[in-house]
């Protein structure tokens, strides 16, 4: 009874607050500012949910993040719709020419990677792939699980004669880019023939949508191969292959593995791609994800507080949000990618000025 | 759309016994009864009017979306066979081949289904609580949500589809067009069944009885005379169901198999229209792939109109 009205009481003292507030012409300000929007990549979605909520726990800022693709974000960030985008693909020449003359920030602020898993009821070593094999089996040149190339590097295992299925992604993602550009580094064929992209023209093999697709697929079909996002085959503990790096060690998928692909040097505007890393220890096909923000803050009617606000949340992330990477199974970004992420902060402006100093 | 069927039969229904019209009021009609009534024509002329309004603006927004692809790829598009995101090469021949194929396949699964329900319920039981329950479970079938078959389909069916390929020995994939389109016939069932069963019963009693009378059974009353009286009405249900087939999504994107190659039969998987779209559009991440998933729509939504024109003329010469 007394709680209900003390509730009472806090209730009306807030509405007199409230009303206070808005009859100030900076009231109505200080809400909107309160509130940043962004929509973008769907795969760091769990993760910036949680940072978000943490962040909020503190500063009662309320970030509003619409997980509708890495495409869709930066369409709606190009019209200018959301505060930031985000991407698992740094933007290509055709799309920094359609947001010209604003120029976009690429601020890295997490990583992930793709395995490949397979159902080989019978075997049960794990399987070894170089990136010769992976390609050709995805462009439909290797066809029975005991071709010779793939028992050269697998001498232990026992592998069947089962024909291989290939399982790809139906839907546009940013896990069959990762992949995509992945096989065409290393693999010249795949390159001229198939290309890089979120949706490609798949030589062989089903499509399944989304990771829980090309899992239930894989799951079902013995002697099928497939590709799906680390943090959804360690939460589902499906058996992935190790595989073959640049310095010639066969890497098993795990979050350090990923964080050790992001240890290079990473050009000053962030925009680099993780695949095929050069670090002997580093899984090649890991990826960052980028936060997207226009260089230029001044746009749109923008407050100066709301844009500090924006900046202090991005710079939150990579150094103390990326404490909720690992548990749910994201990789903590490399000290490499955290400073060059905190030098690109820095040369954001508004109005011409830096904002963080 | 059960719903209005629902109540469309019953509105014809409360036709016949006839209107009950107030008749106390009568010698009160004031000039304000009068303009009201004005008022409600003319709100109800635009509110039905607006409908044509917004389908010739979504014809002509998907026009005017897609013409950066029309340009780009002309007439080819249509008979492209190959569709390269990548590349920029858009052909929508495949998923053409595969949108009618599931569909019409679908159509040939369920139509003994749904005429058998609608003859069972509208002619042999149309009273009682087992008719009921039937008609009630036929009309959820409707009401679940398509995702729910696509996961039914993809943990329960395929698997079984996979078994039945490996038994007559053919290709094993267990996903394909084969399997969306039984999914694709378990969801139309209700709507030509529902139709068809308010047909069945609005046969007039009076026809059946003359024909009992000189001493035809049962079946031969079904043969010569509902089914006569009703054909125009049945095909109707099944045209209603096509089109349903025809732009279903989510159901087919979870077990067709999303390969963007011809279907070399049945039991190859291929993909439709409709789940290309689903798939690809939220990472459509250049403004000529867009532009030719809108056309893509653009395609759809043309065949749709023609496959429902031509289901109008016949069933137009059923009626005559």
């Amino acid at each position: 009874m007394l709680g209900g009205v003390a509730m009472l009481v806090s209730g009306s003292v807030m509405m007199t607050s409230c009303g206070g507030g808005n009859g100030t012409a900076s009231g109505a300000d200080s809400t909107a500012d309160n509130t940043i929007t962004g929509a973008g990549a769907t795969f760091p979605n769990p993760l910036y949910s949680k940072m978000f909520s943490e962040y909020n726990k503190t500063t009662q800022l309320k970030v509003n993040y619409q997980s509708i693709g890495s495409g869709g974000g930066i369409q709606q960030l190009t019209q200018k719709l959301v505060d930031f985008g985000a991407s698992d693909a740094p933007l290509n020449g055709k799309q920094d020419s359609a947001m010209m003359p604003m120029a976009a920030v690429h601020i890295p602020a997490t990583a992930g990677a793709v395995v490949v898993t397979y159902n080989l009821p019978e075997c049960k070593d794990t399987i070894k792939m170089t990136p010769e094999i992976l390609a050709n089996i995805f462009l439909g040149n290797i066809k029975k699980w005991n071709d010779p190339k793939i028992a050269a590097v697998n001498k232990t295992a026992k592998l069947p004669a089962t024909d291989i299925t290939v399982v790809h992604r139906s839907d546009g993602s940013g896990t069959s880019n990762i992949f995509t550009t992945y096989l065409s580094k290393v693999n010249t064929d795949w390159d001229s023939k198939v290309g890089k992209g979120s949706s490609v023209n798949w030589p062989v093999g089903l499509g399944g949508k989304g990771n829980e697709g090309v899992a239930g697929q894989v799951k079902q079909t013995p002697g099928s191969i497939g590709y799906v996002e680390l943090a959804y085959a360690i939460q589902n503990g499906m058996s992935f292959c190790q595989l073959q790096n640049k310095a010639g060690n066969f890497i098993t998928p795990s979050i350090a593995s990923v964080t050790a692909a992001a240890n290079i040097e990473i050009p000053a505007d962030g925009k680099v791609s993780l695949t095929n890393t050069e670090a002997a220890d580093g899984y090649p096909i890991s990826g960052l994800s980028w936060i997207l923000i226009y260089k230029e803050q001044k746009y749109n009617d923008r407050s100066l507080a709301k844009v500090t606000k924006m900046l202090k949340l991005v710079q939150w992330m990579i150094h103390d949000g990326q404490q909720y990477s690992a548990p749910l199974n994201y990789a903590p970004l490399s000290p490499k990618a955290v400073s060059v992420g905190d030098a690109l902060l820095k040369t954001i402006t508004y109005d011409g000025k830096p904002v963080l100093q | 759309m059960i719903l209005n069927e629902e109540a469309l039969t019953q509105r014809v229904v409360s036709n016949d016994i006839g209107i009950s019209v107030k008749k106390e009021g009568r010698n009160r009609r004031s000039v304000r009864h009068i303009r009201a009534e004005g008022v409600f024509k003319k709100l109800i002329f635009f509110v039905a009017f607006g409908m044509v309004v917004m389908i010739l603006g979504i014809l002509v927004t998907l026009v005017v979306q897609s013409s950066l692809s029309i340009k780009s790829t002309g007439l080819s598009f249509l008979w492209g066979k190959v569709w390269d995101p990548v590349r920029d090469i858009f052909g929508v021949y495949p998923f053409l081949v595969g949108t009618i194929l599931t569909s019409f396949l679908a159509l040939v699964i369920s139509i003994p289904f749904s005429f058998a329900v609608a003859l069972f319920l509208g002619e042999y039981y149309p009273k009682g609580w087992v008719p009921t329950l039937l008609k009630d479970t036929v009309e959820l079938i409707a009401a679940v949500p398509s995702v729910i078959y696509g996961f039914w389909g993809l943990a329960v069916m395929v698997p079984i589809v996979r078994k039945f390929e490996a038994a007559i020995g053919v290709q094993t994939t267990g996903v394909g067009i084969f399997a969306s389109s039984l999914i694709l016939a378990i969801m139309i069932i209700p709507y030509s069944a529902s139709l068809g069963r308010s047909m069945v019963q609005m046969v007039p009693g009076n026809l059946k009885e003359a024909a009992y009378s000189l001493g035809a059974t049962r079946w031969e009353v079904i043969k010569s005379v509902v089914l006569p009286y009703t054909k125009s009405g049945l095909f109707a249900g099944v045209m209603l169901s096509l089109g349903r087939a025809l732009g279903e999504t989510m159901a087919v994107t979870m077990v067709i198999g999303n390969t963007a190659k011809l279907p070399e039969s049945i039991f190859a998987p291929g993909n439709t229209m409709a789940s290309v779209i689903a798939n690809e559009f939220t990472e459509a991440d250049h403004p000529v792939y867009l532009s030719a998933l809108i056309e893509l729509g653009l395609v759809l939504f043309l065949v749709t109109v023609v496959i429902n024109m031509i289901g109008k003329r016949l069933v137009k010469g059923f009626s005559k």
